[in-house]
């Protein structure tokens, strides 16, 4: 019973409960949130976070309100992520197309510099509105784990579909399209 | 003559400022700076990490910095400025308000390792006042005797 309450073992002990429990703040802290895919699995949509960034041009400010009413398929990328080389000719194509339509993509530029995100622009001669995330502050309300990411959302502002990695025909075709006939 | 002597002295005052510009370069290298700053996509400091293609860029970037003359703190503030406060690694160098979670990063870890000192001390003095004290109780005659014929007969 003395061995017990001797204060060496209960000081070790309480150091160790610290660290475990330091462990499990971490993990619980990495755990990305899933509650965007959630919500479509039960077949709901939720409303996509509200945000205001500055455009890459750095001419003034844009905001996710501003596209109310139109399909907007949402994609963050960066001009270091290689799978995002692959699908910008891709989502250029669909602007062209989604125009016409009252729709656009709107690209989200985070952690990235600024110089080589316009020169990737510009390489790519993409034309849908760009913002600018530097600090990557849009990651964690949108859950995202990396690069590309993309989230279409309705007309109504909510998300109605998520792509974790680059987006394909097929997943523009059942994702989007179907969008662009619902009406507010 | 007089025309080559002209050429010298215009050469001379063209590469004069250069030189000078040369000289007041700030003199900072990638591997200072790497360690004080993030990766904020791998979210370890630079240094560590090697083969992600956010941290290439951001050395790329860096690199590109220090060659346009940009010392170490204009460099960390370019940093900032792309990617936000977040980049820096050292609590200190962080622009916010939190003064006292500033000081308590280093304040923390010193007092823990004063304690964890201070508990192997006190261990160390427990475990040896527990050791017998005094001196070991001699061997019986008999004892003694067989003994001393054992060492004889394997004293090499």
């Amino acid at each position: 019973m003395r061995r017990l309450v001797a204060p060496i073992p209960i000081a070790v002990l309480c150091a160790v409960v610290a660290l475990l429990a330091l462990l499990a703040y971490g993990l619980a802290e990495g755990d990305p949130d899933r509650d965007v895919e959630q919500a479509l699995a039960s077949g709901e949509r939720e409303p996509a976070p509200e945000f205001e960034l500055p455009r890459l041009s750095g001419e003034g400010v844009a905001s996710l309100a501003d596209y109310r009413g139109q399909v907007v398929v949402l994609n963050f990328w960066a001009s270091w992520c290689v799978p995002c080389r692959d699908e910008s000719p891709l989502l250029q194509r669909w602007h062209r197309r989604l125009r016409k339509q009252d729709a656009t993509v709107l690209g989200v530029d985070a952690l990235d510099v600024t110089d080589d995100a316009r020169g990737f622009v510009a390489d790519y001669g993409l034309t849908y509105p760009m913002l600018r995330d530097g600090g990557g502050e849009l990651r964690e309300p949108f859950g995202m784990t990396g690069f590309p990411e993309t989230f279409v959302i309705d007309r109504q502002g909510r998300i109605a579909a998520v792509r974790r990695g680059p987006v394909d025909e097929r997943f523009m075709r059942q994702q989007v399209v179907p969008l662009l006939r619902e009406r507010t | 003559m007089r025309r080559l002597g002209a050429l010298l002295i215009a050469v001379a005052a063209l590469a004069l400022p250069a030189a000078a510009t040369a000289q007041d370069c700030p003199k900072t290298s990638i591997g200072d700076i790497e360690d004080e700053v993030m990766c904020p996509v791998c979210g370890t400091p630079l240094g560590l990490a090697t083969d992600a293609p956010q941290a290439q860029q951001e050395r790329a970037y860096i690199e590109r910095l220090i060659a346009s003359c940009r010392s170490k703190d204009e460099v960390k503030q370019a940093l900032v400025a792309q990617f936000g406060e977040g980049v820096l690694a050292l609590p200190g160098d962080q622009g916010g308000d939190d003064d006292l979670g500033d000081v308590l990063v280093y304040v923390v870890p010193a007092v823990a390792i004063v304690l964890a000192l201070g508990g192997i001390a006190l261990a160390l003095l427990r475990w040896r006042d527990r050791r017998p004290r005094g001196e070991q109780p001699a061997a019986a005659p008999a004892d003694a005797g067989r003994l001393d014929a054992d060492m004889e007969r394997y004293d090499l």
